[in-house]
């Protein structure tokens, strides 16, 4: 599923008002040099569209998700980005009418064939959702608990301090581990929250404009977590914030209304390594909505 | 006097309107504080009508609470040809039978509320949600009567001997009696009131549960159960313990239908396949016969006691419900 | 916990890893366990409506409606709804006001007394059977259907409370401003602005309080209970005929005969009831959709 030092242009050719850039390069600039590494792809979308009902929310995605790297996914509201990353671990199974058409492929496996299970979906790939939603237990237990559903009871305790390590929380909390998690300030819940998910070390994690709801400060914080776990999972990441973007993500992916079919429906518009987006985007959408931010 | 035409003096101005201005204001003045006296008026009555209720009832059994004290409470011996009343059987049965109606019910009522709140597409939600409120609907004195005459038979002849051949070493179930009427079969009908106002009070605690927490067990891997069991249950908790006091203040109060099977008992049995009485039933049964003051009175103290008991299990439910609610709103 | 190696293999097909497998059966045993005792209620439910309707239906004819006792239940018929029309003449006014003075003029008495509408609800209806016999019945010396309406009025008046205060939170204080705004006083605005818009909601609470007052069984033994029902009694002053009490009555005596016709009564207290509690529930839908459109 690699493709070594090329850029494939678009399936379809010559719509004009929808320039659709294949997946991104799924390459990396070797350090020091110019020669480009092929990259191991975890999610590999295609033609996915999204339905609530008669009401088509997402259009025609095709995109190729690196292995053990940032992807941000932009855009203005409403064009399908947090129903896209919902749909890479089967959230969105539980709202009514949600219907996919497409595939979308993880590791080589489409996570909505038929026997798949998609609570193993959901332990291989993790989410961290836009509002801390930590359990009213206690902080040890929040980390805990999926880790002991999973019978993984062995060094439980040095597996939550890892996790809590991981998150950038351990030395705020260390002295209160059995205190409810409901008493945290709203950044350290959401640290807490990504404590959880990485306790019981999955592959990829999702995550939904994790710092949206949350200061300035709490924010950076975020934002240097997401820096330190980079090599360890793989990351999504949704964000309003351009800057966030392009601080932490190594491909960015940007979605936008087309409006070609008649009706605005979300779809990917463009998407490339995180300096070509942001320095020099081939889409004029992306051009206005990237220089827009920046003034 | 002025100019009439551009601009005409407002009738409203002139002396008389003014008159009927004031009048008009006081009138109002006047019926505001009206309204506000007859509201005030109906809910002193309906509080009132509480207390006074509470007082009438200790006031009449007072000879009965000077004669016998608490140990009314303990003695069994009931003979009113004799003057001599004790509760004690009452009590035992009262307490057995709702007690054992709430350990059937409760995880019935529960699993109910999590079929509807989580389980149930919302077709079957609307339909069945309707129909398990409408089981709390049915007459107390026709469940009773359906108990005597169909449910008491099925259960002496079957689910009696069945229990007690396979659990017989428990001395609950013993050999089975003559007629259902038994203080099983007084539970049974006393866990049938008691679900579907548990199951609808559980049901809105579930809904009430909010999505993003349950999104964040299911998005770790777990299974729905897990997730029930993780978030929904404990976060419900204490609401659903409220539900269940008022469904055991349901049944500890219930008089008409126990009366009606579980067959007027007057000793204390250790199996529950005898006959019982509880303290509403026997009320119920005793209190239009009743000659002497003293069976009265003493009908009157059982009141009290059920009173207490009743009020005990509800303000409990009460407290439970606004206390725990609202400490968990606030941290959110 | 080793970072590097991972806990499972990634790449393997998304069929269960690990403990998933039981833990899945172990939820599905959960689900079916709920399910079942959804069906266990509904089941329920049937059988009684069943036996009641089944046994019930063979004893109804004009004579059986309209005669008097021993062969009808017409004086009963006529008792029950004169009983609880008294117990609603009484518990509608009181009950409404009470929820007028809960909203409009609320203040630090709201929470007590709300609370006392909660036990209320609660209250073991002999009990209130055994203090209107202490409050009315013991000084009259004799059971009367005023007692007995008295009794079932204080057993309505908290639905009738409840579902109204309901209604009228529901009118949005936006109403009220504007009257206000408009310089109308407070009684004229709860008259005429606020009352009107929650008279659907009004009525699905009598209704419901009313199918509830019907079936009340206890405080008719204490206080409305020495009328043998023979023929019709309107007499206020005197125990009238009811149909709760026919059927408790007839089931405890051991005549089979008479069990025939406590199920006939049985099935037309239990349709009264359903069809009331049924109309409220279509009240209630209609009335849901006026508000939010």
């Amino acid at each position: 599923m690699s493709s070594a030092g090329s850029m494939e242009m678009g399936g379809t050719p010559a719509i004009p008002s929808r320039v659709r850039i294949q997946s991104g390069p799924l390459t990396v600039a070797a350090p020091g040099g110019h020669r480009s590494l092929p990259v191991e792809s975890v999610f590999d979308v295609h033609g996915v569209s999204v339905f609530y009902g008669a009401k088509r929310a997402l259009e025609g995605v095709d995109m190729r998700i690196p292995r053990s790297r940032v992807t941000a996914l932009i855009g203005p509201s409403g064009c399908g980005k947090s129903t896209f990353i919902r749909s890479l671990n089967r959230m969105n199974d539980s709202i009514p009418n949600f219907r996919l058409e497409g595939k979308v492929r993880y590791h080589g496996h489409d996570i909505y064939g038929r026997n798949v299970d998609e609570v193993e979906v959901r332990r291989r790939i993790g989410m961290v959702f836009q509002k801390p939603n930590p359990f009213p237990k206690s902080i040890y237990d929040n980390v805990a608990w999926a880790p002991r559903n999973l019978g993984l009871r062995h060094g439980l305790d040095e597996r939550v301090e890892q996790a809590l390590r991981g998150a950038a929380l351990w030395d705020e909390v260390k002295d209160r581990l059995k205190s409810s998690a409901l008493g945290l300030s709203g950044g350290q819940q959401q640290r807490l929250c990504i404590a959880r998910a990485i306790a019981i070390e999955p592959d990829v994690l999702l995550l939904d404009e994790p710092a949206s709801a949350l200061d300035p400060i709490a924010t950076a914080l975020i934002e240097d977590l997401i820096h330190t776990l980079k090599g360890r999972f793989t990351i999504v990441i949704v964000t309003h914030n351009m800057q966030q973007a392009a601080r932490v993500a190594d491909e960015t992916a940007f979605f936008g209304l087309d409006s070609s079919d008649g009706e605005p429906v979300g779809a990917l518009i463009e998407h490339a390594d995180t300096a070509t987006i942001f320095g020099n985007p081939a889409d004029p959408r992306t051009r206005d909505y990237v220089s827009g931010r920046f003034g | 006097m002025s100019t009439a035409a551009s601009s005409p003096l407002p009738r409203s101005a002139g002396p008389a309107a003014r008159r009927r201005r004031d009048w008009r204001r006081s009138f109002d003045r006047f019926g505001d504080g009206a309204l506000y006296a007859i509201c005030a008026l109906a809910a002193l009555i309906a509080v009132g009508a509480l207390a006074l209720s509470a007082y009438e009832i200790v006031d009449h059994a007072r000879p009965a609470i000077a004669k016998f004290g608490l140990g009314f409470l303990f003695h069994t011996e009931w003979l009113p040809n004799f003057g001599v009343f004790g509760a004690g059987v009452l009590l035992y049965g009262t307490l057995v039978s709702s007690f054992f109606a709430l350990l059937i019910g409760a995880p019935i009522a529960i699993s109910i509320g999590l079929y509807l709140s989580l389980l149930a597409p919302k077709g079957v939600r609307g339909v069945v949600s309707p129909l398990v409120e409408m089981l709390a609907a049915i007459p107390s004195v026709i469940l009773g009567f359906w108990g005597i005459v169909l449910l008491a038979p099925f259960v002496q002849k079957h689910v009696e001997p069945f229990l007690h051949d396979h659990f017989g070493f428990i001395p609950l179930f013993g050999p089975p009696q003559t007629t259902g009427a038994s203080i099983f079969t007084a539970s049974l009908i006393l866990t049938i009131m008691l679900i579907p106002i548990v199951a609808s009070i559980s049901r809105d605690l579930f809904l009430a549960v909010p999505r993003d927490v349950q999104d964040g067990a299911s998005a770790l891997g777990a299974t729905r159960w897990e997730v029930v069991r993780g978030v929904v249950l404990p976060t419900a908790a204490p609401g659903v313990i409220a539900a269940s006091l008022l469904g055991l203040g349901r049944a500890l109060g219930e008089a008409i239908a126990v009366s009606q099977v579980i067959g007027a008992g007057e000793k204390i049995n250790t199996s529950l396949f005898e006959t019982g009485d509880t303290l509403a039933a026997r009320i119920a049964n005793q209190f239009p016969g009743a000659i002497t003051g003293m069976h009265k009175a003493s009908l009157y103290y059982c009141a009290a006691i059920l009173l207490a008991i009743g009020l005990a299990s509800n303000l409990c439910a009460q407290w439970i419900g606004r206390r725990f609610d609202y400490r968990r709103m606030a941290t959110r | 916990m080793n970072v590097d190696e991972p806990a499972f293999d990634p790449a393997a097909p998304l069929t269960p890893t690990g403990n998933l497998r039981r833990r899945r059966a172990v939820s599905r045993v959960a689900e079916s366990g709920a399910t079942f005792a959804a069906v266990l209620a509904v089941a329920m439910l049937a059988i009684v409506v069943y036996s009641v309707v089944a046994e019930g239906a063979s004893a109804l004819s004009l004579d059986f409606l309209l005669g008097g006792a021993p062969d009808g239940i017409g004086p009963a018929l006529v008792g029950t709804v004169e009983l609880v029309l008294m117990a609603t003449l009484i518990a509608l006014p009181i009950g409404v006001l009470v929820a007028i003075f809960l909203v409009e003029f609320g203040g630090r008495l709201a929470t007590p007394i709300r609370l006392a509408l909660d036990v209320m609800n609660g209250y073991p209806s002999i009990i209130v059977g055994v203090f209107i016999f202490a409050l009315i019945v013991e000084p009259m010396s004799s059971q009367s259907a005023i007692a007995a309406s008295v009794a079932l009025a204080m057993i309505m008046v908290s639905v009738v409370a409840r579902g109204t205060e309901e209604v009228l939170r529901l009118v949005p204080d936006s109403m009220r401003e504007a009257a206000d705004a408009l310089g109308v006083s407070r009684w004229r605005s709860v008259l005429t602005v606020v009352l009107p818009s929650a008279m659907g909601g009004i009525a699905t609470a009598t209704i419901l309080g009313v199918a509830r007052a019907a079936g009340e069984t206890a405080p008719l033994i204490l206080l409305s209970s020495n009328n043998p029902g023979v023929s019709v009694s309107l007499n206020p002053f005197e125990a009238v005929p009811n149909i709760p009490g026919t059927i408790y009555r007839l089931s405890e005596e051991a005549n089979p005969e008479g069990f025939t016709r406590a199920w006939g009564a049985g099935f037309v207290l239990l349709a009264l009831i359903m069809l009331a509690n049924a109309g409220a529930r279509v009240l209630l839908a209609r009335s849901r959709r006026k508000m939010a459109p």
